[in-house]
């Protein structure tokens, strides 16, 4: 018992150092007192108010980490753009619509991480998530040029892309159809991999629709 | 330290002129979903160019962490403001559905009710 | 910094805040009001950028950190208890309107006192 008790905080470390960083960030120097009563204060605040624990099992890879990073900086400064040009555009309104995009990945990380870049890039944003079908129904702004809805799908599915490529295990890529991480085709070579162990049946979970209009809330 | 001035001043413009584009795009636009894809332009690109225009000015590197933390924050928190607002809306109505090209969400709910009752 | 960039900086903004607010008081409904509010703490958030430069009021950004921080608390609150409003209460009443209602609470709480007594 102790043993998974104690595995239990070293869980929670990250989000110590996390909050110990911005306390220090908050204060603006870096001190000795400053950092001990950072801690203080987050082991406190993680004892108080425990953390449900958001079960990581992935690999975070740093060239797909950049590449996230950069592409989400492009897509809002250009989405940005074009929904300025929108809203200046008097004489027409949006006509806008609901997608539906069911994602191919099982893990809640990131279908969570998906749905929050989504809606951080202007002009679509996550209406409803659905967990069971790890669906989204996103908000398109405008779609009345052709082939609009196609795109939008498309983007959703390029980002969650990304993002896996950015913190998923090699096996979990494989198993949602995305093409391997093309920066590791090379250097897989000789290299044993290691991170095969986990079974891929536990986390699936049938593809079946919304059985009633509400979700679990 | 004129170039600095220079892109703080570029970055600090862009940023005002975005916040007004949003703010007239929410004035405009017909129903409450289109209004929030304006409203999350100056939450989010408008705040980056305003802090890095701020940090720029101020050119002080304590100061540029604690801006990068403004910037961290919001980019953490919007998305999440504006998927619990989208939602609320579009439960509680306030879509235009005559705006609406395709509505796959409400097809998909009517399908879950006609199996219920059946 | 120049005052010029300023200057125009601040019309901006207080053009923004001013259509902003247009949309605040027309509504139609509380989630409209609070999406306009949001950019309205954008707006604020870009005048306290600008004061803090021009008068290099450099403690200010411990202000714009609380207010990233807590901006989206308001929006998820209300979010959280909207409902289907009728069509009535959508809107600010006018001056007559809101004498008229507050005139017959009064008298409602009066017959009231009279029925208690």
């Amino acid at each position: 018992m102790s043993g998974r008790g104690r595995w239990d905080w070293l869980q929670r470390v990250p989000m110590a150092v996390w909050m110990t960083a911005v306390w220090v960030l908050l204060w603006g120097h870096l001190t000795v007192a400053n950092v001990l009563t950072g801690v203080l204060v987050s082991v406190l605040l993680l004892w108080v108010f425990p953390m449900p624990r958001v079960g990581f099992e992935g690999r975070v890879s740093l060239i797909g980490v950049v590449l996230l990073t950069g592409r989400l900086l492009v897509d809002v400064v250009r989405a940005s753009v074009s929904v300025a040009i929108r809203a200046l555009r008097w004489r027409q309104t949006p006509h806008g619509a609901v997608i539906r995009v069911p994602l191919r990945s099982e893990s809640d990380l990131f279908l969570t991480l998906t749905a929050e870049l989504t809606t951080l890039v202007p002009g679509s944003f996550v209406v409803e998530a659905h967990r069971f079908t790890g669906t989204l129904y996103l908000h398109v702004l405008d779609v009345t040029r052709p082939g609009a809805l196609e795109r939008a799908r498309h983007d959703v599915f390029e980002q969650e892309r990304r993002v896996m490529y950015a913190f998923a295990t090699d096996a979990d890529i494989e198993a949602a159809g995305f093409e391997p991480r093309p920066w590791r085709l090379r250097s897989r070579g000789g290299r044993t991999r290691t991170r095969m162990t986990r079974e891929r049946s536990s986390y699936e979970r049938g593809k079946v629709l919304p059985r009633d209009g509400e979700d679990e809330s | 330290m004129n170039a600095m001035m220079i892109a703080a001043s570029v970055c600090l413009i862009a940023g005002c002129l975005l916040t007004l584009v949003a703010a007239i795009g929410v004035a405009r636009f017909p129903d409450m979903l289109a209004r929030m894809h304006a409203a999350t332009k100056p939450q989010v690109l408008g705040l980056m160019l305003l802090m890095a225009g701020l940090a720029f000015g101020l050119g002080s590197s304590q100061l540029t962490w604690k801006l990068v933390l403004v910037v961290v924050f919001q980019l953490l928190t919007a998305p999440v403001a504006a998927h619990m607002v989208g939602r609320a809306g579009y439960r509680t109505g306030k879509v235009r559905s005559d705006l609406l090209v395709r509505d796959e969400l409400t097809e998909d709910l009517e399908r879950a009710r006609l199996r219920k009752e059946s | 910094m120049s005052p010029v960039v300023m200057a125009v900086c601040a019309a901006l903004l207080t053009a923004a805040a001013v259509v902003t607010l247009y949309r605040v008081e027309k509504g139609p409904s509380m989630l409209d009001r609070v999406v306009a509010l949001d950019v309205l703490v954008s707006t604020l958030i870009g005048c306290l950028a600008l004061v803090s430069l021009w008068f290099g009021r450099e403690d200010l950004v411990l202000v714009l950190m609380v207010l990233a921080l807590v901006g989206f608390v308001g929006a998820v609150t209300l979010a959280r208890f909207a409902a289907s409003e009728p069509e009535e209460e959508r809107r600010i009443l006018t001056e007559a309107e809101a004498a008229a209602a507050e005139a017959a609470e009064l008298e409602d709480e009066e017959s009231m006192g009279e029925d208690s007594r």
